[in-house]
């Protein structure tokens, strides 16, 4: 078990939005506000962290050919789970973010992690990928929306600070409304995508330069 | 049964909802799928016909099955069971009938399983407490408003190809930023309204 090598993977280079390109749905829909970002981020890691615990837990068991529909029965219960705590203690929450929260079941990233991590791996190195993905996940919702909303509106923290109303740093008529709107999403996250892949390519040049030295 | 109702309905779910462009519901086969036409179009008609079958039914079990037996919470739970056995249903059908579509298909057959936009239309059935005839209709015009989406794309993909663009945007990138574009044009059906 390596714990750094698996900080590192779910955080930069196996990043599950930035790098895997899974879950991107919930991603571009939800990043409008940074209450959203994180309430979504912290939804998906609970459940990602638990669903890859109870599948290594029954990895033994759960005969090959039917993994993907019992995986889907055990990421169901969990959604369903944590919909159910949404809507009673954080009915703002559960209402902004709608349909996205059920949607959670079909979110690739954690059926992904199952099928690719914790079938294969112990307990307790499962539960750390399904936490260290989940950050991973996490980060980059809390990037775009913070991204999103002060660009599209002016405004940082909507949803959290200020009673709600979110800081307003700039007067909101100025804002680029478009990266609020929907299509907004696929050109914040193309922008992302493309910066990383730039970064990971520049280490990985600056690496083979100093290997070749 | 009130047609206009019908009407904007259809309109709604294709044009000033369309489940990808707006909704965001099915990104995944959308960017997976769509590097060729013909491969874009039968994704398309899969995922049309499976939305509309998994309209018909989550709406029979929730009216029949989890209401009367007090199990709403169970929702999403019954309902990606019954699409998960409609795609296998899908699946070993078009194996038999249309196996040129069935090889060209490959993999995203199986992952219309977890295609947002099939648990999405039947989840939006509920919440917006559509009867049969409106969940149905619901069901296949969003299927078709996926498909027009996933082909527009799939002919600007195809010129993509010969598209010069910087070296950071090869791959994904340039295509969610075409897609984005693509969005902006759906924008422009945002006001309408009928009636």
């Amino acid at each position: 078990m390596n714990v750094k090598k698996q900080f590192k993977e779910g955080l930069i280079t196996q990043n599950p939005v930035l790098v895997q390109l899974l879950g991107m749905c919930s991603t571009m829909a939800i990043t409008t506000t940074l209450f959203n970002g994180i309430g979504m981020g912290i939804s998906v890691t609970v459940i990602l962290t638990c669903c890859n615990i109870v599948i290594s837990l029954l990895r033994k068991v759960i005969p090959s050919k039917i993994r993907i529909a019992a995986y889907v029965v055990v990421i169901a219960g969990f959604v369903t789970i944590v919909d159910l705590l949404i809507q009673a203690y954080l009915p703002d929450l559960s209402s902004s973010l709608g349909v996205f929260i059920p949607l959670i079941v079909v979110n690739c990233i954690i059926l992904g992690r199952a099928e690719a991590f914790s079938s294969k791996n112990g307990v307790a190195a499962s539960a750390l990928d399904g936490i260290f993905q989940g950050i991973g996940y996490t980060w980059v919702l809390v990037v775009m929306s913070v991204v999103r909303e002060f660009l599209g509106s002016g405004s940082f923290g909507g949803g959290i600070l200020n009673g709600g109303a979110g800081i307003q740093i700039f007067p909101s008529e100025y804002g680029a409304m478009l990266l609020v709107l929907p299509f907004g999403g696929f050109l914040m996250l193309g922008s992302l995508i493309a910066l990383v892949q730039w970064a990971l390519r520049r280490s990985e040049e600056k690496k083979n330069q100093e290997v070749a030295k | 049964m009130d047609l206009t109702q019908i009407f904007s309905i259809a309109l709604g779910a294709i044009l000033v909802e369309n489940f990808i462009l707006v909704q965001f519901l099915g990104i995944c086969p959308f960017m997976g799928v769509s590097k060729k036409m013909d491969t874009a179009t039968g994704m398309g008609l899969a995922v049309t016909f499976v939305m509309g079958l998994a309209s018909i039914f989550c709406w029979l079990v929730n009216e029949y099955l989890l209401v009367p037996l007090g199990l709403e919470y169970l929702q999403t739970l019954a309902y990606i069971l019954v699409i998960a056995s409609l795609v296998q249903f899908v699946e070993m059908f078009l194996q038999k009938s249309m196996p040129a579509l069935y090889e060209a298909l490959g993999i995203y057959l199986p992952l219309i399983t977890t295609n947002c936009a099939v648990l999405g239309v039947a989840l939006l059935n509920t919440q917006n407490g559509y009867n049969f005839i409106e969940s149905v209709v619901y069901g296949i015009t969003g299927g078709l408003g996926f498909m027009l989406a996933i082909v527009l794309f799939a002919s600007v993909r195809e010129r993509l190809e010969y598209a010069e663009y910087p070296k950071a945007f090869e791959g994904f990138p340039v295509a969610l930023v075409s897609a984005g574009l693509i969005g902006l044009g759906f924008v422009g059906f945002r006001g309408l309204k009928i009636w």
